[in-house]
């Protein structure tokens, strides 16, 4: 029975220790520990909450820029695409361009020979009427009484022509 | 592991030297004597035996008697003797109590406010308590909680109470719980500490103070007054006029009375599982000890073997008595905790309850 009847004495200094205990610890120790186990807590969550916000805004980002990859992607195409067409169809006009100069240019060679040979012409048909007026000339100046003589002098004059005409080109040229 | 068992071992074998040299010469060994002796409370602290020599630690007597107050050693009333009028009875009901002889020859047991073997053990827990906990708060003050954390025995200390506050003080009270959590972690880590420090045999610990029961009534006290100073309205309501049917109201207040009652048997209940608990262990381990010591005369070959046993047995019940240790003061906590969620709880956070209860059964 001596067990289980507290004593008067023990029960004061009991409560006494006890109550200054609870003082201490409930003023002094716990708490401080229990607001650093709070905000370390906060602070936990807090920062695993951001973590996951910042997961959240890479992923985002990443198929962002998976988006933008792509589109791009299909932008360089359709830009290979129309600097191909673009470029075929500057070699078309070119070729059209280059056959219509060519075209020009043989026909103003065409011409332009045509002329001269026109004026090889004028000059050949004018030098032959010099030379047959010349020829002409000198006929008339000599004296002829035969067809021989007159051949003769016809073939000399013709033969003097010629030397005055290939003397003309050395020195002309 | 092995080194650990081996210094238990030896501990425990240096525990049982007195013992053993008063078997071997013969004397009669009372098993009963020796556990009481070691599980009630005494005016001085009996540390070890040198030799011859006793080696004791007189605590002071504190007494007011019909004459007025008395302070002095309780080195003066050792072996029986008598001083200011004052002795320790040797029987009767105030049996190992002081007592004052009065006139007529009567012995009358006055005021006693002395400092007991348990009163000195509960006082150097305390003290270890305070230490423990004003050190590991200290270590809070000068860190940020933020950048560092911490290791070792605050490491510990922060998983125990983090367990605590999580597991068991949150859920209970509810939103309310950092009004009551100082108390509950006080209790907690008091009883924890009182426990441990009951199962190390060496001075200044092994007091067995928790397996006192005035201890045990205080600690109780303090729950009772948590629970029912703090109380809601609708706390009270439940108790003086539960939700049940009006016949169990009136005109007799079965329910009521049943409630009211109830009230006292939620500490009651704490105190004594607390208490047994704990003087059940130590008496558990005592007696495993005191078998060594029974069996002397038995025998070499008995004895020899029941040494063997003994210790191992003792060694079990010291391990289990750790676990109790620990499960002792979670209990208290936990229950002390529903108790006062019990006494927190509002009408609609009932019905919250009572609705989810509902929709859990259909």
């Amino acid at each position: 029975m001596g067990l289980l009847q507290p004593e008067s004495g023990l029960l004061f200094w009991m409560a006494l220790a006890f109550g200054v205990v609870f003082v201490l610890l409930a003023k002094y120790g716990f708490p401080v520990i229990l607001k650093s186990i709070e905000e370390r807590k906060d602070f936990i969550s807090t920062s695993l909450a951001e973590a996951h916000e910042a997961r959240q805004q890479v992923a985002q980002v990443e198929s962002t820029c998976q988006a933008l990859r792509a589109k791009t992607e299909t932008q360089r195409m359709q830009i290979l695409q129309q600097a191909a067409d673009l470029r075929n169809q500057l070699i078309a006009v070119a070729q059209k361009d280059a056959d219509a100069e060519r075209e020009r240019l043989v026909a103003d060679a065409r011409q332009q020979a045509e002329s001269e040979r026109q004026a090889i012409l004028r000059d050949a048909n004018g030098q032959v009427v010099m030379m047959a007026i010349a020829l002409t000339e000198r006929l008339l100046r000599s004296n002829l009484q035969d067809k021989e003589a007159q051949t003769a002098l016809a073939e000399q004059l013709l033969k003097e022509i010629n030397s005055e005409k290939a003397n003309q080109s050395c020195t002309q040229g | 592991m092995n080194w650990k068992l081996v210094i238990i071992g030896v501990l425990a074998g240096f525990m049982n030297v007195p013992l053993a040299a008063r078997a071997a010469e013969g004397e009669e060994v009372n098993a009963i004597e020796i556990v009481m002796g070691h599980i009630s409370d005494s005016y001085e602290w009996h540390i070890t035996n040198i030799g011859e020599h006793e080696l004791t630690l007189h605590l002071p007597v504190i007494v007011r008697s019909k004459d007025g107050w008395h302070c002095f050693s309780s080195s003066r009333l050792h072996g029986g003797h008598e001083y200011q009028g004052l002795h320790i009875a040797s029987e009767g009901p105030y049996e190992g109590k002081i007592v004052e002889r009065l006139a007529d020859g009567s012995e009358h047991r006055p005021l006693d406010l002395s400092i007991t073997k348990t009163t000195a053990g509960l006082f150097v827990n305390s003290l270890v308590l305070v230490v423990l906990i004003l050190g590991v708060a200290r270590w809070y003050r000068r860190h940020r909680s933020t950048s560092d954390a911490p290791g070792g025995f605050v490491g510990i200390m922060e998983m125990l109470i983090t367990m605590l506050v999580d597991e068991v003080i949150e859920p209970c009270i509810g939103p309310n719980y950092r009004r009551f959590a100082p108390y509950l972690l006080t209790a907690f880590f008091f009883i924890l500490i009182n426990n441990l420090m009951g199962l190390i045999p060496i001075f200044p610990a092994g007091s067995n103070v928790t397996g006192n029961i005035a201890v045990t009534l205080v600690l109780a006290m303090a729950t009772f007054l948590a629970v029912n100073l703090f109380g809601t309205k609708h706390y009270w309501k439940d108790v003086l006029w539960p939700d049940v049917p009006w016949w169990l109201k009136v005109p007799l207040p079965i329910m009521p009375f049943i409630e009211f009652i109830g009230l006292f048997t939620k500490p009651f209940a704490l105190m004594i599982r607390l208490f047994a608990n704990i003087m059940a262990g130590h008496s558990v381990i005592l007696i495993l000890t005191c078998i060594v010591f029974v069996t002397a005369r038995m025998g070499a070959a008995v004895n020899g073997s029941m040494i063997v046993v003994s210790m191992l047995l003792s060694i079990f019940m010291n391990c289990l008595e750790l676990l109790v240790a620990f499960l002792q003061a979670y209990v208290f906590t936990m229950l002390s905790a529903v108790f006062i969620g019990l006494a927190q709880e509002s009408p609609h956070a009932e019905e919250e309850h009572s609705s989810e209860s509902n929709s859990d059964v259909n």
